[in-house]
């Protein structure tokens, strides 16, 4: 969990987003056996890497080897020609090196990506396997955090061990080869090494949280500054402005402080590694010095000495350096495989048969649902809807209309009861089977990115153009989009641009139309839109639920006076059934809205629509934002 | 380009002391960086007996020597690191409350433009691009010219021939590396936007879940995500491909070098033109110039970025805010709540808001605003508090031009509750006392109780200090109006609007606060924006806005006589009626309460 930094300030108290939820493990097993299987099939090239990466060592510590033994060999001797043969060699070498180092990180590179790769894959598959009650209490916010930032710091922590394994190696490759080369002076160059060991520890154990602080502080930083810019229009109209700065200056600051403290820190290392490379040299030159003076030792073998420590305290330096990084990859690869690790509870029964071609009446029987144990928002409600009715839902938010919808599509499993369809149990059959032959049109017509044609024909790849323009035609789009620049190519924007939001209404109904679904759920739009594209609405409407069953959480007062059956739900229940005309004659709750409503409208309102304030928000996130 | 480094050189500029103190001992580091490699080659030298005798003695004192050169030479290595990452935090340090400051200032119509992730991005990653300018390009980068040209002269002194071979190759590496890494730069990017795009698939998907499990596109979505997956997959190994090749090739050219001086330096020492300690010199000073080329193509890069970075930087810093004090404003003084429209016009960037607009609001009325949406209501209430100026016409408050008031004293006196409700992650009390610091703890529960609100908070688990927002309980949106509400209300602010402020809350409730509100509107000028009828039966004057034009106004029982406001209300209605059930209604307090 994270780090509490102590006081934290109220404007970002609990603001920290996920990223910043760091644990303080450099190790953690589960982390990397798991990320071992993800690198199982990838056994071949990782086995290619390491051959590359031992000849790529080889090479490392031969180059100084030959300088070495042009030293000693030739040039104290005066030998020309030796000298060019060892040049060379030397060029066969470089080529070697060269060869080596780049297939090794090559190849750990393409191994890393497709790790990360399958990863990327796994979690997006689970997440579409994920029962929507998951996605209904995670925000979209923290699960792109996690498929994102927490991916991406494996990504750094793999491309570090890429970039440090040929380091790693050629050290040890290097420790080994001064040991066979003259142990006693190797023990002397390196005597003080395992101190630095320590001394690193010590200093990472230190440096560790000081980077974390560093990041939960810049994290309060720029929650506040969020916070500050989303709700920018109440701290102005409340002149806030002066405290506000106050606070954030304190956070700002509080992140200066723990940075510079951290960069202390950090830049204190660099000395302590230098310093030890200075006794190394100094051992080197004092010792090694006396083995030449007394000739036990080439000149040649002293210069390769300092060339090898010279190498030797690069990569100790660069690792220690990312300490932070391996930290961070372990809390991220938990998280990760927390969320994977996620048991999608609303899976397909064993035995689960495909649903066959539906029909399309619909029971509820005894149903009870509650999105939280405890809290019903359904209470034993019985319902029955013949197939091709239509059946509309009314009743104040929070009654259970939307909760009625979702449970048909089987988005939720009912707590009590059941549901079926043409007689069979929704949850005795396969989702994909059942999903296939359901449409849905929301009160916020969603679109993906991507032309009009690939919306309107979405998931349904086999569906001819033709087909795609009928349904544009039926919901009375397809003029408009003909008159396009692009037409049926046209990108659809995020936000407006070339469609209004009736039209995006259409391009939903289109799409419901491709899917010819024999089941329909429709949340009704409320947006104003002109009365021309309010028609097409309608139009489009009745052509949609024409032959199907549908359930239709009503907005439009047509939609409610031609339903087959209105449902009036209250408080999870239903409190009236029938038609229009049913329900004015029953003189309940129906009857009394609609009186009042004719009487308001004794003066003379001709439209039969309404756009409403009151939308039905009773399952956050069902919607989309 | 060259303009905005230097703004951001100036900033850099202000931390003048700790700027000299890390050149100081960047240049002293430097100098005993160049010593070492003559220090080891006299050792060598000495080792070897270059003049016919060694010296052990010297042995000992050249090794002491290494030793205190490079403890000397790390105290100022660190001095130059910390000093380099000081100027620059401060200078970040510094640029973020700017910003902070300029963003919380900023007029509505620079937000509506602006979104806050865009912003959000300016103010962490581009402030960082210019943050590493001032660390790397300002100090770290005499570095590698005080390396490169050290390293030159030590070797020149030496043996110039030899000198020349073997620094051949630095241009060309330098070059090479200033090349690569505006090429990797561009691949960075493309790579960056094939990853946009797959976080874009991503993100649809999760807000579109509803969708897609009721279409059953689970493997449709998966086959797509797979296919950007792919094109993400090969954009990052062909970027990885190339660094690799970069990496390897840089690190066999300076290997190339030390083969070079082998070979030529070699034939000296044979010939007699040179000592072994002086052929290790060059090794070493080879070796010194490694890290420095290296870094010489992420230098270029850091510039080049910095300079986008600082450019959007700077645009907000001088973005210019049409709303803002005039020289000559005083503040507003005491209100009495005389509104006044007079001719008022106002189009946002995209469309025309208001036309025409005059009312006047009397002390202590309530005027409600109806009509549908993007009709104006909002726009009009806007202009009254001053987040916009009109383009046309002006409004007055007792008579003054609110342009020739004080911004914070205007506001101060205007108190809204507006539609979208915005709360901070916070305790409840705190959100209630938020622009109104002093409140006591009665103040926060008498406005609480107003709105109706009171009871919901102590059933929070630690009532009126229960965090609420992001990481806090979650509430509904009912009870976020009315929080709204109470936070208005501690205002106690002679001008009240409320932007339809009660169309989440219930019927029972909204019933609960017209009656507390009754009491509240007494001694103000109150603005109701509303669908309801039952919101605005306090209203003394009623204006229905059409397309941006006052389409009717007057008392309601005008309205209700010539038809029109029933047209309208009823217009809007009727579903309403039925799915907010009780929502309709007419008449007194005392019948509402009657109708079940």
């Amino acid at each position: 969990m994270m780090m509490n930094t102590g006081g934290g300030n109220w404007m970002t108290r609990g603001q920290q987003g996920d990223i910043d939820e760091d644990g303080t493990k450099l190790y953690d097993q589960r982390v990397i056996l798991r990320m071992l299987r993800y690198v199982g099939p990838y056994k071949f090239p990782v086995f290619l890497a390491m051959l590359a990466v031992v000849v790529y060592t080889g090479a490392t510590v031969a180059i100084p080897l030959i300088i070495a033994i042009g030293i000693d060999r030739y040039i104290e001797n005066g030998n020309v020609s030796g000298l060019n043969t060892l040049a060379i060699w030397f060029g066969v070498v470089l080529v070697v090196h060269y060869a080596a180092n780049y297939t090794h990180q090559v190849l750990l590179a393409r191994v890393s990506q497709r790790v990360i790769y399958d990863l990327r894959n796994d979690l997006f598959k689970h997440l579409q396997d994920l029962p929507m009650s998951f996605h209904n209490r995670h925000k979209v916010g923290s699960v792109m955090s996690r498929a994102q930032n927490d991916v991406y710091q494996l990504q750094e922590f793999l491309d570090i061990v890429v970039l440090s394994i040929g380091d790693l190696l050629s050290l040890s490759g290097i420790i080994a080869f001064m040991l066979v080369r003259d142990w006693q002076l190797s023990l002397l160059s390196f005597a003080s090494l395992p101190i630095l060991m320590v001394i690193i520890w010590v200093w990472q154990k230190h440096a560790r949280p000081a980077f974390l602080r560093v990041r939960v502080a810049i994290s309060q930083v720029n929650a506040s500054l969020a916070e500050n810019l989303d709700g920018v229009r109440v701290v102005q109209s409340m002149n806030r402005q002066r405290t506000n700065m106050g606070v954030f200056d304190g956070l700002n600051d509080r992140h200066l402080q723990t940075n510079l403290r951290a960069q202390r820190l950090a830049s204190s290392l660099m000395p302590v590694v230098e310093m030890f490379m200075s006794f190394s040299l100094a051992a080197t030159i004092i010792f090694g010095g006396r083995l030449v003076l007394g000739g036990t030792l080439g000149a040649g073998q002293l210069v390769q000495f300092t060339l090898y420590i010279q190498r030797f305290y690069d990569p100790i330096r660069s690792l220690t350096m990312q300490f932070t990084q391996l930290q961070r990859a372990m809390a991220s690869g938990a998280r990760i495989f927390d969320l994977l690790d996620t048991e999608p509870d609303l899976v397909d029964a064993p035995d689960a048969r495909p649903m066959p071609q539906i029909q399309g009446a619909i029971r509820y029987e005894n149903v009870s649902f509650a999105y939280e144990p405890g809290k019903f928002v359904l209470n034993d409600v019985d319902l029955d809807v013949e197939a091709g009715e239509t059946i509309a839902f009314v009743g104040r938010t929070g009654a259970g209309k939307t909760t009625m919808a979702a449970l048909v599509s089987r988005f939720f499993d009912v707590v009590g009861g059941r549901i079926t369809i043409d007689g069979h149990d929704v949850r005795d059959v396969t989702r994909e089977s059942l999903a296939k032959q359901m449409g849905i049109v929301l009160q916020e017509p969603f679109q993906f990115s991507g032309t009009i044609l690939e919306n309107i024909r979405y998931n349904h790849p086999e569906a001819s153009d033709e087909k795609v323009y009928e349904a544009a035609k039926a919901v009375g789009l397809h003029d408009h989009i003909a008159s396009l620049r692009d037409g049926y190519e046209t990108m659809l924007e995020e936000r407006g641009g070339n469609m209004s939001l009736g039209q995006r209404q259409l391009v939903s109904f289109a799409r419901a139309l491709v899917a010819d679904p024999r089941i329909i759920v429709l949340d009704e739009a409320t947006a104003s839109v002109d009365t021309q594209t309010e028609q097409l609405i309608q139009q489009a409407i009745g052509k949609m639920l024409h032959g199907r069953t549908a359930i239709v959480i009503a907005h439009r007062l047509s939609t409610i006076r031609n339903a087959d059956k209105i449902v009036v739900m209250e408080k999870g229940r239903i409190v009236e059934l029938g038609n229009h005309a049913e329900l004015v004659a029953l003189g309940g709750l129906y009857a009394q809205q609609h009186e009042l409503h004719a009487r308001l409208a004794a003066s003379g309102a001709k439209r039969d629509y309404a756009p409403t304030n009151e939308f039905d928000d009773e399952v956050p996130g069902l919607a989309p934002a | 380009m060259r303009r905005i480094l230097w703004r951001i050189t100036k900033l850099a500029a202000l931390e003048k002391g700790r700027l000299i103190i890390a050149w100081g001992s960047l240049i002293t580091a430097s100098v005993l960086f160049l010593s070492v490699p003559r220090l080891v080659g006299n050792a060598v030298d000495a080792a070897v007996g270059a003049e016919g005798q060694g010296d052990s003695g010297d042995l000992v004192r050249l090794g002491l020597l290494v030793i205190g050169v490079i403890a000397a030479r790390s105290v100022f290595n660190y001095g130059n690191l910390y000093m380099a990452e000081a100027v620059s935090q401060r200078v970040a340090y510094r640029i973020r409350n700017l910003l902070y400051d300029k963003l919380q200032h900023l007029s509505f119509a620079f937000h509506d433009r602006e979104h806050t992730g865009n912003l959000m991005s300016k103010s962490t990653v581009d402030v960082e691009m210019t943050r590493m300018f001032v660390s790397m390009g300002l100090i770290r980068a005499g570095q590698i010219v005080l390396f490169t040209a050290g390293s030159a002269t030590m070797m020149m002194l030496t043996d110039v021939p030899l000198a020349l071979i073997s620094l051949s190759f630095a241009p060309i590496i330098a070059a090479r590396a200033i090349w690569a890494s505006r090429r990797m730069r561009h691949m960075w990017l493309q790579t960056q936007i094939e990853m946009g795009k797959l976080t874009t698939v991503l993100q649809e998907n999760l807000s579109g879940q509803r969708v897609v499990k009721a279409f059953g596109a689970e493997d449709h979505e998966e086959r797509k995500f797979r296919a950007q997956n792919d094109e993400v997959f090969n954009r990052t190994f062909e970027v990885q491909k190339a660094q690799s090749f970069n990496t390897s090739l840089m690190q066999i050219v300076f290997w190339s070098a030390s083969g070079v001086i082998l070979w030529f330096g070699g034939r000296a020492v044979i010939e007699g033109r040179m000592t072994p300690g002086e052929l290790t010199e060059f090794f070493l000073y080879i070796s010194l110039l490694v890290q420095p080329i290296r870094m010489l193509g992420f230098l270029v890069n850091t510039f080049a970025r910095a300079a986008s970075a600082g450019e959007r930087v700077f645009a907000v810093l001088d973005a210019d805010s049409p709303v803002r004090d005039l020289p000559e404003a005083a503040p507003i003084g005491e209100v009495r709540g005389h509104v006044r429209f007079e001719n008022v016009s106002f189009g946002y960037t995209s469309r025309e808001a208001v036309r025409n607009v005059s009312f006047e609001a009397e002390p202590g009325q309530v005027t409600a605003l109806m009509g549908a949406p993007g009709s104006g209501k909002t726009t009009l209430m806007s202009l009254l508090a001053r987040f916009y100026d009109p383009d046309g016409g002006r409004v007055t408050i007792d008579g003054k031009d609110i342009r020739e008031c004080q911004l914070a004293s205007l506001r101060s006196a205007i108190g809204i509750v507006q539609q979208d409700v915005f709360l901070f992650s916070a305790t409840v009390a705190e959100n209630i006392a938020y622009g109104r610091e002093d409140a006591t703890m009665d103040d926060i529960i008498t406005a609480a109780r107003t709105a109706q609100i009171h009871d919901e908070i102590m059933a929070l688990p630690e009532g009126y200090e229960t965090v609420i927002g992001e990481r806090g309980v979650s509430l509904s949106g009912g009870q976020r109006q009315r929080l709204s509400i109470a936070r208005t209300l501690a205002l106690d602010p002679p001008i009240l609007v409320l932007d339809d402020s009660t169309s989440s809350v219930d019927a029972g409730t909204e019933s609960g606060i017209q009656d507390a509100m009754a009491e509240v509107v007494k001694d103000r000028t109150t603005f109701i924006i509303a669908h309801r009828l039952s919101s605005i039966q306090h209203a003394g004057l009623v204006i229905v806005m059409q397309n941006g034009e006052i389409g009717e106004m007057g008392s309601p029982d005008e309205l209700i006589e010539s038809g029109g406001l029933f047209t309208h209300v009823t217009e809007l209605q009727y579903a309403t009626s039925l799915n907010g059930v009780a929502a309709v209604r007419m008449g007194s307090p005392a019948q509402r309460r009657a109708t079940p």
